[in-house]
């Protein structure tokens, strides 16, 4: 795999999509795409906290685990990072800028419980990724699940105002039209490096 | 004997964490592309959902409320941590195929929802029914799963080809898209046959999972950075 940062950015945002291929963070995937402009918001929201939670994530997995040969700690240690990292940029952003914690504020906890922001940290270190990869990858991944939550909730609004068989209302549907997107988003496999 | 046994059947059937609670999903959609993949997914899950229980059911009384969750957390990823090593010892071919999924378990819905809504308030043997029962209820509903898009996506269920080669297989069932598809159909056949699940909001599920784990885990951020 080429090393060059837009190739990280554009593997991990498109042709491993952290919803559609990867299955990662499908919770909030389902959950919070009835509508475009809370998707978005918490689109925003994840971009934020998975960028910067890649990068502390890769800077403790180098100069604290590693050094110490304590690498098989990392699940415990990412996760109680992320956690308390979360708490960290939500109380950052209400004391400095209320404007952004008005709009991403609702979302941040609900941040802690998406599996991605762990699923990244571990596919860097996986990777050997250093910090810039780590964090361009973090970048990436979390405007494909922004991309992928977006586009999902456009069709959602549609849908709603669908005729369906009975069955297929409500939860089967809103599976159907990520199995579409997965079907379309697996045509980026072929920008593969 | 009797509510062991029931604990059992309610992890199984009636409140089948997968299936009729729809918990777990990533899990679920992710490593099912083959029933081996699922039963070893939904093995390991079930044994770090019996030791979660347990251990938590036996400290329920020494941790203390505010720092519960964070608590909860360590000892998952500890048992999490363990079952990773076990299998990249001795069940490499396994441990490849799971990759990320294995160190994901930590923030399965599951573990820390039985953890918060039942383990911590029952004694440690009735926990540990706890997950057996639901462990179970995972372990199959994966594996079956797992039988189905192995079958339609490559003709063969373990590993086992039982489809002659005349008949080709819908290899898009293999594929990521198929889990979403299967799932959807799963789903719309609960639905017709009316069965109470998540998805069509008449038990408590996903949504109710999120909004619990979140409001838990500001909690438990909040205990980090006092």
């Amino acid at each position: 795999m080429s090393t060059s940062l837009i190739m990280i950015a554009i593997t991990a945002a498109l042709v491993n999509n952290v919803v559609l291929s990867q299955f990662l963070g499908i919770c909030s995937f389902l959950g919070v795409s009835k509508q475009i402009k809370n998707s978005a918001s918490l689109g925003g929201a994840v971009i934020f906290v998975i960028t910067i939670s890649s990068a502390v994530a890769n800077l403790l997995y180098q100069y604290l685990l590693l050094p110490l040969h304590l690498e098989y700690l990392e699940t415990i240690v990412f996760i109680l990072v992320i956690a308390a990292l979360v708490q960290m940029v939500e109380m950052f952003l209400k004391k400095t800028s209320p404007a952004i914690y008005q709009a991403l504020g609702i979302y941040l906890p609900l941040i802690t419980t998406n599996c991605a922001v762990l699923g990244v940290a571990l596919t860097n270190v996986q990777n050997d990724y250093n910090f810039i990869q780590s964090v361009t990858a973090g970048f990436g991944t979390a405007v494909g699940y922004t991309i992928a939550i977006v586009l999902l909730a456009g069709i959602r609004e549609r849908i709603n105002e669908a005729d369906l068989p009975a069955p297929f209302r409500g939860a089967p549907v809103v599976l159907l039209s990520a199995a579409l997107m997965a079907i379309a988003f697996m045509g980026f496999s072929g920008l593969s490096f | 004997m009797n509510q062991y046994m029931e604990r059992i059947y309610n992890g199984v059937v009636k409140e089948n964490p997968c299936i009729i609670l729809m918990l777990g999903m990533c899990p679920t959609l992710a490593v099912t592309t083959s029933a081996i993949n699922g039963l070893g997914m939904g093995l390991s899950t079930l044994a770090v959902l019996i030791f979660s229980n347990l251990i938590i059911s036996l400290m329920r009384k020494i941790i203390p409320d505010q720092v519960r969750l964070p608590a909860y957390i360590v000892i998952v990823a500890t048992l999490v941590t363990i079952v990773d090593l076990v299998l990249q010892a001795y069940v490499p071919s396994l441990y490849s195929a799971l990759g990320i999924y294995i160190p994901l378990i930590v923030v399965n819905c599951i573990i820390l929802g039985r953890a918060e809504a039942y383990a911590n308030k029952v004694t440690p043997v009735l926990a540990m029914f706890d997950g057996i029962g639901m462990g179970l209820g995972f372990t199959i509903a994966l594996t079956v799963i797992g039988v189905v898009r192995e079958f339609l996506g490559s003709g063969a269920a373990f590993g086992i080809t039982l489809l002659p080669e005349s008949i080709p297989p819908i290899a898009i069932f293999g594929k990521a898209p198929g889990a979403f598809l299967v799932m959807a159909i799963l789903v719309a056949i609960l639905n017709a046959l009316s069965i109470r699940t998540a998805a069509n909001k008449k038990v408590e599920g996903c949504d109710g999972c999120c909004s619990s784990c979140s409001s838990s885990c500001s909690d438990n951020g909040k205990e980090g950075t006092k």
